[in-house]
């Protein structure tokens, strides 16, 4: 048999079994998910991991090079920030913020966007008019813009990130449901419910959701790189997480003013940021490429 | 026997474009306790808009705008949606016409034998364990019925583990586990091959003796009807045209379009001969005068056909809506 007729059978479990095949088939896609899980394992062992407490000063020690350069000192690998604190440690730690927001958003998010969108395509009517012209009102605003505004409004914060990210974020897993919702509310299967006598919310969490959660997990995952470069972005910007707390995004910050004579106070978070958002969308990009029949060849 | 289900006078229309559409035009029919009625007709005939109409399952822009259908001794049109949800499944049980597509997907089969007994049946134990083990063996007891072999195993599987007459024959367990009083088959066979359309029909058929249940089994195949039906009716264009013993209708039809049907199906006594089609095709349903409807295609039509024709009495137990019907007796 061919892809394509594999592809088209209406067969959600086989599918998912060959789907996961395949994506475990690419190299490259499993090098990134081996590159996200030791960022995971950082955040979540960080204090077992970390070879200095991130938010121990010492001026003696500010801005000092990496280990292997003139000057530096392997117990502080990557080098010192501006308060002599070790940026390897901090970059461990800064793990934890990055994956917690991206984690929490993205499960926040696709929640409400599941109810949401599940709500708009079954229901149709006015629910789905009132529900689609406040995701089309979100959209309209820039994304950056909305969340610096709403940062403004209620303070800084970890929760207050995570709920600003996630005001506009479930806006882009409503409308992948919604839209799957209004295709698969019309299916054979759906209807044969219906005559055995299925309420509502049986169609809906049983009949239609396990059917249409491929493509939900597949933009949730995409998405989630993106949230991750929003918070260091908010963080860059003062309005994320409160200092000292470690953050990569207030790291790239903090290390601005001196990027000329201590690159490494920038870089070495920077980098972090670049490797995990990569990581993730590579990662994010195969199961794309497995999970949708669509780019499947 | 007594009247199971018995509508009377049913419209059922569609707004559309175009204009309002009657797809259902005044419909009465009867079934009997443990009967089998066989409903013909070509595609848009009505035939299963007719039985959607029963289960209350229209789809915007359609809606039932006339008639009553009282199932069981309730008048189905009165009742609550929730009240109408109970019936579905419980008395009233319909398959789809596509088996290989009307099974979820992603969901094993027990799963959906389960959740049919769950919405309801009321006897099932309390305890959550011993529920489960009740349903479990209900779901081996159906599986077995329709003829899967080894249900146990076959109960984990997803649907596209099974071949299309299995799948079939698992709609039609899914459709019984609640002991229905009527099952409405809608094309039970279309989508499969010739041998395994017997096979279906016939499980179809013995079920029913064992269940007493009355089936109705919508087709477009003649064939089917005169092996399987104790009764007849034939669908053009909205309308009953013919109504009667399944033998009676198929040996001496009194109405055109029936005779029509007969006369293109294929016999192997007629090999050699052309197959006589029925002329012309089934008019728009948009803003149809108040006339025989198969009038412009009928070969036996006279002026006098132009008004409207209502059903006459055409024998024991039968009725056709032909003015014409006693030169066709």
């Amino acid at each position: 048999m061919t892809d394509a007729t594999l592809a088209a059978a209406p067969s959600a479990e086989s599918l998912f079994r060959r789907n996961l095949r395949d994506f475990r088939r690419n190299r490259l896609a499993m090098a990134s998910v081996a590159v996200i899980l030791i960022f995971v394992l950082m955040a979540v062992a960080a204090p077992l991991i970390a070879p200095q407490d991130p938010n121990e000063t010492d001026l003696f020690r500010r801005l000092q090079p990496p280990g292997w350069a003139e000057g530096g000192d392997w117990a502080f690998p990557l080098g010192c920030d501006a308060l002599g604190r070790d940026i390897l440690s901090r970059i461990i730690y800064g793990a934890r913020i990055s994956i917690f927001i991206g984690a929490a958003v993205i499960f926040l998010a696709t929640g409400v966007g599941i109810l949401a969108g599940l709500a708009a395509g079954y229901f149709r009517g006015w629910v789905d008019v009132v529900i689609s012209r406040v995701v089309d009102i979100l959209l309209g605003f820039p994304y950056l813009i909305f969340a610096i505004g709403l940062m403004a409004m209620m303070g800084p914060g970890l929760l207050n990130i995570v709920l600003a990210l996630a005001y506009k974020e479930w806006v882009i897993p409503c409308r992948v449901v919604r839209g799957e919702t209004l295709a698969v509310r019309e299916l054979e299967y759906v209807e044969a419910a219906r005559a055995l006598g299925a309420g509502p919310r049986h169609i809906m969490w049983r009949e239609i959701l396990p059917n249409i959660l491929s493509p939900v997990i597949v933009v949730s995952t995409i998405r989630m790189a993106h949230v991750i470069i929003l918070e260091a972005s908010l963080s860059f910007l003062g309005l994320g997480v409160q200092p000292p707390t470690a953050s990569w995004g207030s790291m790239v910050s903090d290390g601005r003013a001196f990027i000329l004579e201590a690159w490494w106070v920038s870089t070495f978070p920077g980098l972090a940021i670049l490797l995990l958002v990569l990581a993730i969308n590579v990662a994010s990009q195969a199961l794309r490429d497995a999970f949708d029949p669509r780019f499947s060849e | 026997m007594t009247v199971l289900l018995e509508v009377t006078s049913l419209r059922t229309e569609f707004a559309t474009r175009a204009g309002l559409v009657r797809a259902v035009d005044g419909v009465s029919l009867q079934v009997r306790r443990g009967e089998c009625l066989g409903v013909v007709g070509e595609s848009g005939s009505g035939k299963s808009v007719t039985f959607t109409s029963v289960m209350g399952l229209v789809r915007s822009p359609g809606k039932v705008a006339a008639g009553t259908i009282f199932f069981d001794g309730r008048d189905l049109c009165q009742l609550s949606s929730e009240e109408m949800r109970a019936i579905r499944g419980r008395d009233i049980a319909m398959t789809m016409q596509d088996a290989l597509t009307a099974l979820n997907p992603a969901l094993t089969v027990g799963e959906q034998m389960a959740e049919v007994m769950v919405a309801h049946d009321e006897t099932l134990p309390a305890g959550r364990a011993a529920r489960r083990s009740a349903i479990r063996e209900r779901s081996v007891e159906m599986l077995g019925l329709v003829g899967i072999p080894s249900p146990e195993t076959r109960l984990r599987q997803y649907p596209h583990e099974f071949s299309g007459g299995m799948r079939q024959r698992i709609m039609i367990a899914i459709a019984l586990t609640c002991r229905p009083k009527l099952l409405i088959a809608d094309e039970p066979t279309t989508a499969l091959d010739v041998t395994i359309q017997a096979q279906v029909l016939e499980l179809i058929t013995d079920i029913r003796a064992r269940l007493g249940m009355a089936v109705v089994l919508i087709t477009h195949d003649l064939g089917v009807v005169a092996e399987h039906c104790d009764r007849v009716m034939v669908m053009y264009a909205g309308q009953v045209v013919e109504e009667g013993p399944t033998a009676a209708v198929i040996e001496r039809p009194r109405h055109p379009y029936t005779r029509g049907l007969l006369a293109s199906i294929p016999r192997p006594a007629l090999r050699g001969q052309r197959i006589e089609p029925i002329m012309g095709q089934v008019p728009d349903l948009v803003g149809l005068p108040p006339q025989c409807r198969f009038h412009s295609r009928c070969p036996m039509a006279r002026p006098e056909c132009l008004v409207a024709v209502p059903m006459l009495p055409a024998g024991p137990g039968r009725q056709a809506r032909c003015l014409r019907l006693e030169d066709l007796a």
